[in-house]
């Protein structure tokens, strides 16, 4: 038995990982939600406004590395995020006055709206591969690692090693700072709460003299900085690759509609069940048990659940399960 | 909710005239051969339009899966028409299949106990014993049988291979194959929102995708199945044919592309055979009683059930045969290729491109979706070559050599996603029945 060894691999491979992640697809889900509880359509080009967002944070993030402006041992990109919320809150107020408002002034059908969401999901996919194309991306630099493997054996003399990279550190940090002030914007303020009022009942606050407009505005800003985040962050996590954004729409509705969709606690716990989910059923869990088997017991096979290339599959049978048993969602979202 | 552009948009006729007319035009500015490539996609995305229409336009579902139901379409033809691997089928098939077979009597075995036992939470227990217990018997005999067939001959074969059948019984395979699917699919996920329908189908295609590329010893996973056998004859014989020279010479035309031009022929004919008879089928549906049905379903289901019509049933019937069209169409086109390539499956070509199609065409109109099935595929492969002359034209002034203009000509190749989000977008504000409209 060797429990400290054993608990420092779960937490270096599974916890920690799936944790990051799980903040991402939950800012992600919360992007979603909010969308899907306002405007109350489910939005296909969420994936690739968040490429967009990651796009322009890191054409600044480059403009600034040209000009020599770092922020030392965190990453540049932070200092260029809030120039790409920007510009993906003026791409999506823009797109919502071209294409949106037309079809919620003819109360079209949600159908009608994902359709629209399907054409401007084209568009932004090929904007963004017209401007940068389709490689590989690093939108990282600075300091790689918090703590070390390495740093971390010779601290504590343990066999195996933790490294958490400053990516997954500032990940879970910014994701709770995003979080909170979400929050604190629709409980404490007169337009946060004039949009809980209208995802509730928008006849009824409508008629208590809430402006539609405003809120439509308020929901596409924020829904561009929790696209953005997101997809900041997991670029700086991973790499930047416009498709795996695309390849992203399906664990952030997974999380959105497990959590339940229009509720912004349910999607930030929608987003944590899938993330640990996807990392613990496709992580083989041979070296944890190896340490905690008495010696003669050790597992031959990798113990892994399901390989890694199935991981869409475990967030969709997630997604089915709680749609089959649960159809609001974990927390009861707005509509069934 | 009318169109502005009604009566701007001429009728059929007119429309399928103008489409004829921009093959017709590639054929004599480009080559016959590049218009007759593009047009026989362009059967097969039509008939890919057409099962979708059958789902959306006749009964209003949301299908974002499009993309596996194909990808099951291509399976089929390796799994019909390749030649069996017989020392795989020595090594471990019998176990593979013994696997599958346990593993599909686990999960009967659980909707069995599911629906026999009293609700309750001995209930839960009972169902996820056996789903756990009979998820590790399975990967414990199934794993040992796909260890000892991908050890045979991983860089030739490594897989069972297929039956070994003529390639041309692979396309009703892959109906029926995508229609199994689609049934199973439609049992869990039909009662489901449009929303949660389209994420849930999205998902699936995901799924079948990664199986396809994971699955070695079903189709080779991405070391792909090649040399898949061809229900007409190769280039390379009707060369040495002594017809065919002799037709060549009488065209004055190189043997080389009159034989390419001639399989071409060949398959698109193939090809618009299943076309005409789907669509006369189509149409017989779509004016019978039961398109009717289907009409009211999905224009009022309260109401379509209050006159007896059982929707959920009708809602299963259209999504498998639907289904099952969209995997004719992937069997065909797997045909067409002569290979299968798992990584070529991406859902904004294969799912989304046939939503524009089926959109752009006029949902819930046959013709229409066949018009849009040829328009936008066209449109599809001719943006590229088409925005590059229209980039040469822009950059013409700029220095050579310079960086924005190597990058604006780089990008031409991504204007077709572009287009295609325009028109979808324009179509749908302006013109939003479709091209054609259903009446």
């Amino acid at each position: 038995m060797d429990v400290l060894n054993a608990l420092v691999v779960l937490m270096n491979f599974v916890i920690i990982p799936a944790t990051a992640y799980g903040a991402q697809l939950a800012l992600g889900a919360l992007g979603v939600t909010l969308i899907y509880g306002i405007l109350r359509f489910s939005n296909l080009a969420y994936g690739d406004t968040m490429a967009f967002g990651a796009m322009v944070t890191l054409l600044v993030t480059w403009a600034l590395q040209a000009a020599g402006i770092t922020l030392g041992p965190l990453p540049t990109a932070l200092l260029a995020l809030p120039v790409g919320i920007l510009a993906t809150g003026l791409v999506v107020l823009g797109t919502d006055r071209a294409v949106y408002r037309f079809y919620r002034g003819q109360k079209a059908a949600p159908v009608t709206f994902i359709i629209a969401s399907l054409g401007v999901m084209f568009i932004m996919n090929g904007i963004v591969r017209l401007v940068i194309g389709v490689e590989d991306r690093r939108l990282a630099d600075g300091e790689r690692f918090i703590i070390s493997a390495r740093e971390f054996r010779d601290m504590t003399g343990l066999e195996e090693g933790l490294a958490l990279r400053t990516s997954q550190g500032l990940t879970i940090v910014v994701a709770l700072v995003a979080v909170v002030l979400l929050f604190r914007f629709l409980t404490r303020t007169r337009t946060g709460t004039s949009m809980r009022a209208w995802s509730d009942n928008a006849d009824l606050a409508q008629l208590s003299g809430v402006n539609p407009e405003r809120v439509v505005l308020y929901t596409w800003l924020i829904v561009a900085a929790l696209a953005t985040t997101a997809g900041v962050l997991y670029g700086l996590d991973k790499s930047f690759k416009p498709f795996t954004y695309f390849q992203l729409l399906l664990p952030i509705f997974a999380a959105a509609i497990v959590g339940g969709l229009g509720s912004p606690p349910g999607a930030i716990l929608g987003g944590f069940v899938i993330a640990f989910s996807e990392v613990g059923v496709t992580y083989a869990f041979r070296r944890v048990v190896g340490y905690l088997a008495p010696e003669g017991w050790r597992p031959d096979g990798l113990l892994q659940l399901l390989s890694t290339d199935y991981k869409f599959a475990v967030s969709f049978g997630i997604l089915l399960i709680v749609l089959v048993f649960r159809p609001r969602g974990l927390m009861r979202g707005t509509s069934a | 909710m009318k169109g502005v552009l009604k009566g701007v948009v001429p009728g059929p006729p007119v429309l399928f005239a103008l489409v004829a007319c921009l093959f017709i035009g590639t054929g004599v500015v480009y080559s016959w051969n590049t218009a007759l490539t593009i047009f026989n996609m362009g059967l097969v995305s039509a008939i890919m339009a057409l099962g979708v229409n059958m789902q959306w336009g006749y009964a209003g579902m949301f299908n974002a899966g499009i993309m596996g139901f194909v990808a099951l379409g291509g399976l089929a033809v390796v799994v019909t028409s390749v030649p069996p691997v017989p020392a795989a089928w020595a090594a471990g098939g019998g176990q593979v299949l013994l696997g599958l077979a346990f593993g599909a009597a686990t999960i009967a075995g659980a909707v069995l106990v599911w629906r026999r036992m009293a609700a309750g939470r001995l209930r839960g227990f009972a169902v996820a014993a056996i789903l756990i217990a009979g998820f590790f018997i399975f990967r414990s005999v199934f794993d040992r049988g796909v260890a000892a067939v991908e050890r045979i001959e991983p860089a030739l074969t490594g897989y069972l291979g297929g039956l070994g059948l003529p390639v041309l019984l692979a396309w009703p395979v892959g109906g029926v194959l995508a229609a199994g699917v689609a049934w199973i699919i439609g049992k869990t996920a039909l009662g489901l929102r449009s929303d949660y329908l389209a994420i849930a189908t999205l998902g699936i295609a995901e799924i079948i995708i990664a199986v396809l590329k994971n699955e070695d010893w079903l189709a080779r996973g991405v070391k792909n199945v090649t040399d898949i056998p061809r229900p007409v004859p190769y280039e390379v014989e009707l060369q040495a044919s002594a017809h065919v020279l002799a037709l060549a010479a009488r065209l004055g035309a190189d043997p080389v592309t009159v034989s390419a031009i001639m399989v071409k022929l060949s398959y698109g004919g193939l090809f618009i055979v299943v076309l005409v008879a789907l669509i006369w089928l189509s149409e017989r549906a779509l004016h019978s009683p039961w398109g009717r049905m289907m009409r009211a379903i999905r224009d009022n289901e309260v109401a379509a059930a209050a006159m007896g019509k059982n929707v959920g049933a009708r809602h299963l019937q259209i999504f498998v045969l639907g289904s099952a069209v969209c995997g004719l169409a992937g069997a065909m086109m797997t045909t067409l290729d002569g290979q299968l390539v798992p990584g070529s499956y991406q859902p904004l070509r294969f799912t989304f491109l046939i939503w524009v199609m089926v959109i752009v065409g006029g949902s819930g109109t046959n013709w229409g979706a066949v018009l849009g099935g040829f328009l936008i595929w066209w449109l599809w492969i001719m943006v590229e070559p088409i925005g590059l002359s229209m980039m040469e034209m822009i950059t013409a002034g700029m220095a050579q050599g310079s960086a924005l203009r190597d990058h604006l000509l780089g990008s031409a190749a991504h204007m077709r996603l572009l287009t295609m989000g325009v028109v979808l977008l324009l179509v749908l504000r302006f013109s939003p029945r479709g091209l054609i409209p259903e009446r």
